[in-house]
């Protein structure tokens, strides 16, 4: 395998590599975290003391990480470049070697984060949203070139990824094979090119509002410093113009996932499939007029709260009706429970709990009180757990064998499921209850305040079960390695499923298809009337009628 | 119904209570009816030799009906939440009711400065007193208070008043509540503010108006 490859495949594996190494960096934050708040001011097993300011540092880089370097690279990056073409019936990307610069300049992205832990004074501190003043002048927090170096790596992966976006959009629009109409597409394929219109769309004036942060830091300028005239909710604003179409930027891809799995497993058509892509461009579109319900008490006008408030509630309708109908695809359908079906019924039972709390912290009044709590945290785990993980595994489990041309391990499939299904509930239930008891976000020592005190036993709890969710993930790393040695040589299509990447090879060789398929129908034919079995591939031509035939 | 909440001893801290009452209502009913619609499909739908699936791709109106008509209900339940947090809202923060007392908090890395108005009621006169991180107010009175900052954004929260406001450093917000009930409370930060983020805070106390006269008088007998 070329390291600077074009093909799509490669750059989507590494994509995969970087994401999954992040993920361990992140998994290692969240322990220490946890350790902290359970167990303040002792030295957490194999790590050491957590002073104050080290705590925050584990805050904000556990936030930056998993958001943009594990969520991002995996769900989009990765599903979106192995997926794209092969589903469309493509060779590969439109531009493979702007796709080769965009995994690069990903690279590189990385590579400054890594190093912003090394700088003197460590890395960023601010809180993963960067908050100025905080953020903007190095004497509040003592870091200097950890946080100008945060904002040069985030820059750098917005750049990596407007080129994947281009790339998505490009791709989808002017390479799908014939018969390939845009109501042929798999639900996945709109969930990424509207992830990276979103994107697209939001990314501006975050990079902007970053610019100017880096300039208060290293220029002296003060947009964002009141004593020089400047505005500390601009940031705000801008930080969460992008923040909130961003989580759709996760999320959506995430739901794709779940789209595809469930039909194959399910040997149903999916429910609602032109339902669904109305409401996914909906939800999109509405999360351009969201942001706001992040700053309901930041001393924004007060009488800009509700409208904010009614946007943010209604966008459950849209949500609502995709929870509706992945429920109603497995109403009389015939459900087998292989590891991908599981993670994937796992995503959405954990999601809808997490659009259901929203509705609390989406309510203006009620966040006066939760906000800035556990209560929020809980909340966006349970949707970008859901989406990052769980909806990542059910990917990765699903298509692994047309990766890399082999099956893995279900055992170990489903003991990591399980694992991960009782521990991350085991985290994050708990932690509402905290929340609703007051406790606030970002605070090292809960002991320190006398109303948080009754609350330690459940932080202590919490704690525990992170830690037996973060072993949970041994089997699954286990498997991951075994299998791409080990595991069973998988045959072209295992899961008996209808669309194009299951007409290649496995895994697809340099250019994916012996010939460019033909499309005739719909991505989710299973069971359909016409034919005996009980799946019907896009690509096969359609037989005589049996009218014909007799 | 478990109380996770600490006590409510604020003026408006009932009507967000019953706020989240009623959405916890609503949301627990979605919860229960999609995750157990969930549980049953799986069960009753598993994989069985010789089942043949119902081909139905809810793509035409009537199909699409069965999620159509629950997502019109979800627009109804939408509309009840948003209306009646309107209502809150407005009565929360959509005004300012007329207060004699006013108070003004400052965060600053990493206590909160108390500045009383003295016996002329007016901020910034020679009989202001400071004190750090020790808030004195009488219960069944309406305060506001003057948020501002030196340094960077802190968050004022008063759990139990169910009361929080940014501190934001060139603004001044001025904000409003009523302690129902004598005690003494905390106020935390809640917002990051730094490596003394944690440990931010402290205490609220709401006198009996007898004890809050007695209070003043000792702070300035000249009264």
């Amino acid at each position: 395998m070329k390291i600077f490859s074009t093909d799509h495949k490669t750059i989507a594996k590494q994509y995969l590599t970087l994401g999954l190494f992040w993920a361990i960096v992140g998994g290692l934050t969240s322990y220490l975290i946890r350790w902290q708040v359970a167990y303040p001011d002792t030295e957490a097993p194999g790590w050491g003391f957590i002073a104050p300011d080290f705590y925050n540092m584990l805050v904000t880089m556990h936030g930056t990480i998993m958001v943009f370097f594990v969520a991002m690279p995996i769900l989009l990056a990765t599903f979106g470049n192995f997926l794209i073409p092969l589903m469309i019936g493509a060779r590969d990307m439109a531009f493979p070697r702007l796709n080769r610069l965009s995994v690069w300049v990903f690279a590189l992205a990385s590579l400054v984060l890594l190093l912003s832990f090394f700088v003197p004074g460590g890395a960023a501190s601010a809180g993963w949203t960067g908050y100025p003043p905080l953020s903007a002048n190095a004497t509040y927090t003592g870091v200097n070139w950890g946080l100008n170096l945060w904002l040069v790596a985030l820059a750098l992966e917005f750049v990596s990824f407007l080129m994947g976006g281009i790339n998505f959009l490009t791709t989808t629009i002017n390479l799908r094979a014939p018969g390939m109409t845009f109501f042929r597409l798999p639900l996945i394929v709109w969930m990424q090119i509207t992830a990276a219109v979103l994107f697209m769309l939001s990314v501006g004036p975050l990079i902007a509002g970053a610019v100017m942060l880096l300039l208060d830091r290293v220029a002296g300028t003060t947009f964002y410093l009141p004593e020089g005239g400047g505005e500390p909710l601009l940031w705000q604003h801008l930080f969460w113009f992008f923040g909130h179409p961003e989580v759709y930027v996760i999320f959506l891809p995430g739901l794709g996932i779940v789209l595809e799995i469930m039909p194959v497993f399910s040997r149903k058509p999916i429910f609602g499939y032109r339902p669904i892509i109305y409401s996914t461009i909906a939800a999109g579109m509405l999360s351009f007029v969201v942001w706001a319900h992040h700053q309901f008490l930041s001393g924004m006008d007060p009488r800009l709260a509700m409208p904010f408030s009614i946007t943010t509630i209604l966008i459950s309708v849209p949500f609502a009706l995709i929870v509706f109908a992945m429920i109603a695809t497995l109403w009389r359908a015939s459900i087998s429970f292989s590891t991908p079906m599981l993670f994937a019924i796992g995503t959405l039972s954990i999601f809808i709990i997490g659009g259901l709390t929203g509705i609390f912290n989406g309510s203006a009044p009620v966040d006066i009180y939760i906000h800035g709590t556990y209560f929020v945290v809980a909340h966006f785990h349970f949707t970008l757990f859901s989406a990052t993980f769980f909806a990542g595994f059910a990917g990765i489990t699903y298509w692994f064998p047309k990766m890399f041309g082999r099956m893995m391990n279900e055992t170990l499939g489903k003991i990591h499921f399980w694992l991960t299904l009782i521990f991350f509930n085991a985290v994050f239930i708990p932690m509402h209850f905290v929340g609703l008891g007051g406790m606030m976000r970002r605070i090292a020592n809960p002991m320190q305040y006398e109303f948080l005190q009754p609350l330690q036993p459940t932080n202590v709890f919490i704690t525990l079960a992170a830690v037996l969710l973060i072993v949970g993930q041994i089997p699954f790393v286990v498997n991951f390695f075994w299998s791409l040695f080990r595991g069973r040589v998988a045959e072209r299509n295992p899961w008996q499923a209808n669309t194009l990447e299951w007409s290649a090879g496995s895994p697809p060789p340099h250019g994916n298809f012996e010939r460019v398929p033909v499309v005739y129908r719909s991505p989710y034919e299973y069971s359909s009337p016409e034919v005996v079995e009980d799946w019907l591939p896009q690509d096969r031509p359609p037989e005589p009628s049996t009218a014909a035939r007799q | 119904m478990l109380n996770w909440f600490p006590e409510n001893v604020s003026s408006f801290g009932g009507d967000i209570d019953s706020l989240f009452y009623l959405i916890l209502y609503i949301t627990g009913a979605w919860f229960l009816l999609t995750e157990g619609l969930i549980l049953f499909f799986l069960v009753r739908y598993r994989r069985r030799e010789g089942r043949r699936v119902t081909y139905y791709h809810g793509n035409n109106l009537k199909q699409a009906a069965w999620i159509l008509i629950p997502g019109l209900i979800v627009l109804l339940l939408d509309l009840w939440v948003d209306f009646r947090g309107a209502e809150v809202w407005a009565k929360i923060k959509g005004h300012m009711p007329a207060s004699d007392l006013r108070i003004q908090v400052t965060g600053k890395q990493f206590n909160w400065e108390i500045v009383y108005p003295g016996p002329d009621g007016k901020l910034g006169t020679a009989d202001d007193l400071q004190m750090d991180n020790e808030l004195h107010i009488p219960a069944g009175k309406v305060v506001r208070v003057v948020l501002k900052s030196k340094d960077v954004i802190h968050s004022f929260f008063l759990p139990n008043l169910r009361f929080k406001q940014d501190a934001v450093p060139g603004r001044e917000i001025e904000a409003w509540f009523q302690a129902t009930k004598p005690g003494r409370f905390e106020m935390p930060c809640s917002e990051l503010c730094g490596f003394g983020h944690s440990g931010m805070g402290g205490q609220l106390f709401v006198h009996t108006p007898e004890e809050y006269e007695k209070w003043v008088r000792e702070h300035w007998p000249e009264k």
